[in-house]
C-alpha cells in the first residue's frame, strides 16, 4: 500500500484535533502545572523545613514517584480508582508525577537565596511565613521560573499517555479518526505539528519571563 | 560565653556588661572574635555555654536547675525585636523596592499601619540621603546607598540595641565617610545602645565611649577611646593599632 497524502482528509481531521487539543491536552496542562506547581512547592518547603521524620517520608513518597514511569501510575491510578473518571485521575497523576520534579527545582531554588538573607530576616525579626512569603519564595522563584516551564512543557507533550487510560486527548482523537478514516499520516502529522505550534512559542515566553524576573528593571 | 566551631574554640570565659546608651568599640586582629560576639547577640549563632541577657532576661538560654535550657521560639522573638543589626554587606532584600525593605519589618512584625510605617520610612530615607529612592530596588542602587538604606531598615524598628559589623568595609573609600557621618548623627541624636566593630579608629573615638580590645576570643584591654586610642597599655594593643592606623594616633591626638 502506497502511503499518500491527502489534504482533504487533513482538513477533515484538524477540528477533530483542535477540538482534542482545547478540551483535554490544553485542560490536563494548564491544570496538571497548576497542581505540580503548588504541589512541589509544599513538598520543597516541607522537606525543608519540617521535623526530620516527616522530610525523610515525604522524601521517599518523592522518589518513589520519580523512579516509576508515568504511564504505569496512569494504569494504577486508572485500576485503583476505577470509580473515578479517567480525564481526573490523568490530571491529578500528571499533576503529582511532575510536582516531585518541580519540588527538585524549587529546592535548588531555595538553596540558591543566600544564608545572609536568612540571616537578615531574622535580624528583622520576621516571621516564618513572611520569611517564606516575602523573601525566599519570590527570590527562589525568580531562580526557578524558566526550569518550571520547561517542565510545563514537558508535561504537555507527555498528555497523549493518557490515551492508554482511555482518554480522548488529541492525539487518541487522531487515531480514532484514522481507524474510521483508513487514513492516520494526517491526523498524526497534524497532531505533531500543533504540538511543536504550542511548545516553541511557550519557550519563547519562558526565555522572555527569564529576563523580566531579574530583580532590577 | 563559650563558642566554638568544631575544634576552634573562638570564645572562652568572655564575659562582659553594656550599659544602657552605651557605644561600645569592639576592636582587634581579624579572626579575634568580634563578628561572632555580635552574631550570638543577634542569635544568628548558638553559643556552647553561657548566657546573654538583655534589659535583665535571658535572650537565648537561662540556667534552671544547674542545666543551661533553651528559651521559648516565642520568647527569643520578642527579645529580638529590640536589637537590630546592620551587616557589612547590607543584605537587603533585591526582591523588594527600598520602600519595601524598610517597611516590613514595622508592618509585620510591630503591626504598625502601612501609612505610618510609609511616613516613617520616609523620614529614615531623609535622614540617610536617599529621599528619591524609595521606589529603587536595591541592586539599583550604590553600595553606600545600599548601605544607607540597611541603616534605615534597622533604625525603622526602633531598635534599643544596634549592632554595626564593619559597616563601611565593604565599601569604596569615598563613600565611607557619607556613611559614617550618619551614624554619628545617629549616636548623637539618639540614646540606642551600639555595638560597634569597625577599623574605622576615628570614628570609634568620636563615637564610642568604651573601647574593648579584642584578641583570641577575649577581652585583653578597656578603655575610654581617648585612653586607648594615645596611651593603650597591653603591648598587643599597641602593635594592633600600629598596624591600624599606620602612625598612632598619639600625635593626632596631641
Ligand atoms: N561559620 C564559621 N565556621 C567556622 N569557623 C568560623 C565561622 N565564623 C567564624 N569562624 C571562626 O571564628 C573565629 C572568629 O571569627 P570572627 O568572629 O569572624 O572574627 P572577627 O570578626 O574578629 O574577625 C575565627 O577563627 C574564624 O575562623
Ligand atoms: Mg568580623
Amino acid at each position: 500500500m502506497n502511503v499518500v497524502w491527502e489534504w482533504d482528509k487533513a482538513f477533515e481531521v484538524l477540528p477533530v484535533l483542535l477540538s482534542g487539543f482545547f478540551q483535554v491536552t490544553l485542560l490536563v496542562t494548564v491544570l496538571s502545572t497548576v497542581i505540580a506547581a503548588v504541589l512541589g512547592l509544599v513538598i520543597a518547603i516541607v522537606r525543608r523545613s519540617a521535623p526530620r521524620p516527616i522530610g525523610r517520608v515525604v522524601g521517599f513518597v518523592v522518589d518513589f514517584i520519580r523512579m516509576t514511569p508515568i504511564v504505569v501510575q496512569l494504569l494504577f491510578a486508572y485500576y485503583a480508582f476505577l470509580n473515578v473518571s479517567p480525564i481526573v485521575i490523568g490530571i491529578a497523576v500528571f499533576g503529582i508525577h511532575y510536582s516531585t520534579y518541580m519540588a527538585e527545582v524549587y529546592r535548588a531554588g531555595i538553596d540558591s537565596v543566600p544564608e545572609s538573607q536568612w540571616e537578615a530576616t531574622t535580624a528583622l525579626s520576621m516571621s516564618r511565613y513572611r520569611i517564606w512569603t516575602a523573601v525566599v519564595v519570590p527570590q527562589a522563584l525568580r531562580a526557578t521560573a524558566p526550569a518550571l516551564g520547561n517542565y510545563a512543557i514537558s508535561m504537555f507533550k507527555d498528555t497523549p499517555f493518557l490515551l492508554t487510560i482511555g482518554v480522548v486527548e488529541m492525539v487518541q482523537a487522531g487515531l480514532i479518526f484514522g481507524g474510521n478514516n483508513f487514513k492516520y499520516l494526517e491526523a498524526i502529522t497534524i497532531a505533531g505539528v500543533i504540538f511543536l505550534l504550542a511548545s516553541y512559542p511557550t519557550s519563547l515566553l519562558i526565555g522572555r519571563l527569564e529576563k523580566r524576573l531579574a530583580f532590577s528593571n | 560565653m563559650e563558642k566554638r566551631y568544631g575544634d576552634n574554640v573562638v570564645l572562652r570565659g568572655l564575659n562582659f556588661d553594656v550599659a544602657k546608651g552605651d557605644r561600645v568599640t569592639l576592636i582587634g586582629p581579624s579572626g579575634s572574635g568580634k563578628t561572632t560576639i555580635l552574631r550570638l547577640v543577634m542569635t544568628l549563632e548558638e553559643a556552647e555555654g553561657g548566657y546573654i541577657f538583655v534589659d535583665g532576661e535571658p535572650l537565648t538560654h537561662e540556667e534552671r536547675g544547674g542545666a543551661r535550657v533553651e528559651m521559648k521560639g516565642s520568647h527569643k522573638h520578642r527579645l529580638r525585636q529590640r536589637i537590630g543589626m546592620v551587616f557589612q554587606q547590607f543584605n537587603l532584600f533585591p526582591n523588594m523596592t527600598v520602600m519595601q525593605n524598610i517597611i516590613e519589618a514595622p508592618v509585620h512584625v510591630l503591626g504598625m499601619s502601612k501609612k505610618a510605617a510609609i511616613a516613617k520610612a520616609e523620614g529614615l530615607l531623609e535622614q540617610v540621603g536617599l529621599a528619591d529612592k524609595a521606589h529603587s530596588h536595591p541592586l539599583e542602587l550604590s553600595g553606600g546607598q545600599q548601605q544607607r538604606v540597611a541603616i534605615a531598615r534597622a533604625l525603622a524598628m526602633d531598635p534599643e540595641i544596634l549592632l554595626l559589623d564593619e559597616v563601611t568595609s565593604a565599601l569604596d573609600p569615598e563613600i565611607v565617610g557619607e556613611v559614617l557621618g550618619i551614624l554619628r548623627h545617629i549616636a548623637e541624636t539618639t540614646d540606642i545602645t551600639m555595638l560597634i566593630v569597625t577599623h574605622e579608629m576615628q570614628f570609634a573615638r568620636d563615637v564610642s565611649n568604651r573601647v574593648l580590645m579584642f584578641d583570641g576570643g577575649r577581652i585583653i584591654e578597656e578603655a575610654t577611646p581617648e585612653v586607648m586610642f594615645s596611651n593603650p597599655q597591653h603591648e598587643r594593643t599597641q602593635s594592633f593599632l600600629q598596624a591600624v592606623l599606620g602612625n598612632p594616633m598619639v600625635e593626632a591626638a596631641e
